[in-house]
């Protein structure tokens, strides 16, 4: 199939909501709308894992009835959206990408879930990722690859390879992803969509199936970053039922973004345009840098000195909380139970053995061994010194610039298969997203031109923590300059 | 270097079952990934204290807007209702509904 066809933009949130409430289209119509082109296009792209068409007709009918009727309509109304399959959503089925999960219908909403319908967003189904959020390519789904709409025979990024591919191709307006180490960013940017890195604490983590505690993060993609903004806008601020949950304030990121960037002082770091970074990205990321100064910013080169150790850091401090939050999937309360067990041990050991994947395996035994005994002062306190002397490091940086401007990832999107059998080259896919994941500032990734195959390229705009109206600000300038 | 004993020890203390042939695989992979973090080793972190999650860094300063400290936001300590009990059990893969069932726990 062309991907012609399968690549397309969504329509802008404010002009869907505009339309619902002013009755030119009902909900009801768009949601089937989507529903028919998911049913034309999922089976190439693999991007839903289970549709939730009942309640999403239930909720689109809600909106009409009270469109029809007046009543104040939800900033999301009538909106459709998908979401990752690690968050959970009431009624159906979870399965983080995983055997193990295999029938799990979780019998609540997660926070972001919650808020998003609250909202009055039509939720389209669950969307396909790698399992338990670990991976960069979307290869380790135990439910198959997702493909990039741009070109089926390369990846569409990981972990939230679905959520990205299916704004990219109009399978939804807007979809909910997670980024624990740049699952949100990379996919977006390999998919040449918008997507989000939250900062650490804006937005619950309640109803995230954990995989690293500390780094994970809920984020939106959206085909712009002005609905991005407005995404974030629904799904932050406190939450009881997580305490890591920030109690500030949400500032109105939508209209935050609308400012303009005249004055703004914009770091580029110098460790992010090194070796290893493909050619035509850098030349698509100075295009971009371009951009920013023609519209008024002040660039000034930095230096962040430690990023090299941001890789070795975050897969010590992943894996390590990775091997304790999937020490609950023993076959015990949900989930896989391995039939051939004779005992409590054996069940245990079995179930995890059918249910886990590779790629899950081989973090649980990295982050065991970096916390056992013996080792644990050589590499887990070790990672956690070194994570602080990065997060120091951008906090100092950002003393200096408003925001900071690097290439999403090394390279493009790259092809089914070119790394699966070399976990460390896969790990490296996430050289530059990394950084902000361990120091829990926020960021967006926003397209920034093409390869010459006509692969998209993503900018990470990194701003400080609790800095995403900033982030946004700096986004909008770079996608208004449309870089092509 | 990690050897194939050490492997089946951190898969035990892991509750992880490996099949025979995925040893040698974590072994190869391990000894990849573990040399590649050995890198960590050129940083003097003596002083440095190490930093489990990010909340302090950003309570430091207590400027305007900043999060009070961590854990003066627990919720209040009540009674309120959970989570619907048939709900949750009908997703135990065995149970007497009030119970999750297991095999024997103690073997005599």
């Amino acid at each position: 199939m062309s991907t012609e066809t399968l690549v397309e933009k969504p329509a802008k949130i404010a002009l869907l909501r505009e339309g619902v409430a002013s009755g030119a289209v009902t909900a009801t119509e768009l949601a089937e709308t989507y529903y028919a082109r998911i049913e034309a296009h999922n089976p190439v792209l693999n991007v839903y894992l289970a549709l939730s068409k009942e309640q999403a007709l239930e909720q689109a009918a809600a909106v009409d009835l009270a469109a029809a009727k007046g009543d104040p309509l939800g900033p999301l109304a009538g909106i459709p959206v998908g979401v990752k399959d690690v968050l959970t959503m009431q009624g159906v089925a979870a399965t983080a990408g995983s055997r193990i999960l295999e029938g799990y219908v979780p019998p609540y909403d997660a926070t972001a879930v919650a808020r998003l319908k609250a909202a009055g967003a039509v939720i389209l189904g669950k969307i396909n990722c790698d399992e338990f959020a670990m991976g960069s390519s979307n290869e380790n789904s135990a439910y198959g690859p997702v493909r990039n709409p741009h070109d089926l025979e390369r990846v569409p990024g990981g972990s939230s390879g679905g959520s990205a591919a299916a704004v990219a191709a109009n399978l939804a307006v807007a979809t909910l992803g997670t980024d624990t180490g740049g699952s949100i960013r990379q996919p977006a940017s390999f998919c040449g969509v918008v997507g989000v890195l939250p900062t650490y604490g804006r937005v619950s983590r309640y109803g995230l199936i954990a995989f690293a505690s500390s780094l994970d993060r809920v984020g939106p993609f959206t085909a712009n970053v002005r609905d991005a903004a407005s995404l974030l806008e629904v799904i932050s601020g406190a939450d009881d039922r997580d305490a890591t949950s920030s109690r500030r304030p949400v500032p109105g990121f939508a209209a935050e973004s609308d400012k303009g960037v005249r004055g703004l002082h914009i770091g580029i770091p110098e460790e992010y345009f090194g070796a290893g970074l493909d050619p035509e990205v850098r030349e698509a990321i100075e295009d971009g840098i371009a951009a920013l100064e023609s519209a008024g910013c002040i660039i000034k080169r930095i230096r962040l000195k430690h990023t090299r150790y941001a890789i070795p850091t975050y897969y010590l401090v992943a894996t390590a909380e990775a091997s304790a939050n999937l020490a609950r999937f023993d076959g015990v309360r949900y989930g896989h139970r391995s039939a051939q067990a004779t005992n409590l041990s054996s069940m245990y050991k079995l179930s995890r053995e059918e249910g886990f994947g590779a790629e899950v395996k081989r973090r649980i035994l990295l982050g065991t061994y970096a916390l056992s005994a013996g080792y644990y002062d050589a590499y887990y306190k070790k990672a956690q010194q070194v994570r602080r002397l990065l997060a120091e490091e951008f906090v100092g940086a950002f003393a200096g610039v408003d925001a900071i401007v690097t290439p999403t990832a090394p390279t493009a999107a790259f092809r089914l298969g070119e790394k699966t059998d070399d976990p460390l080259a896969m790990y490296l896919a996430d050289i530059y997203t990394v950084t902000a994941s361990l120091a829990g500032i926020c960021g967006v990734t926003v397209p920034c031109g093409k390869t010459k195959a006509g692969l998209p390229v993503g900018m990470q705009v990194l701003g400080p923590h609790f800095g995403e109206a900033m982030a946004f600000r700096v986004a909008r300038a770079v996608e208004r300059a449309q870089i092509d | 270097m990690v050897t194939i004993a050490e492997v089946e020890r951190v898969a035990e203390l892991a509750n992880l079952e490996l099949a025979e042939d995925e040893k040698p695989r974590m072994q190869r992979d391990l000894n990849a990934i573990l040399e590649y973090v050995a890198q960590l080793g050129e940083l003097d972190t003596t002083d440095v204290e190490p930093m489990a999650q990010v909340n302090d860094l950003l309570n430091a300063g207590g400027g305007a807007g900043a999060d009070a400290g961590h854990g003066a936001h627990l919720r209040v300590d009540m009674l309120r209702p959970s989570l619907d009990r048939a709900r949750v059990m009908a997703e135990a893969p065995e149970t007497d509904g009030a119970f999750f069932k297991t095999p024997k726990v103690i073997e005599r």
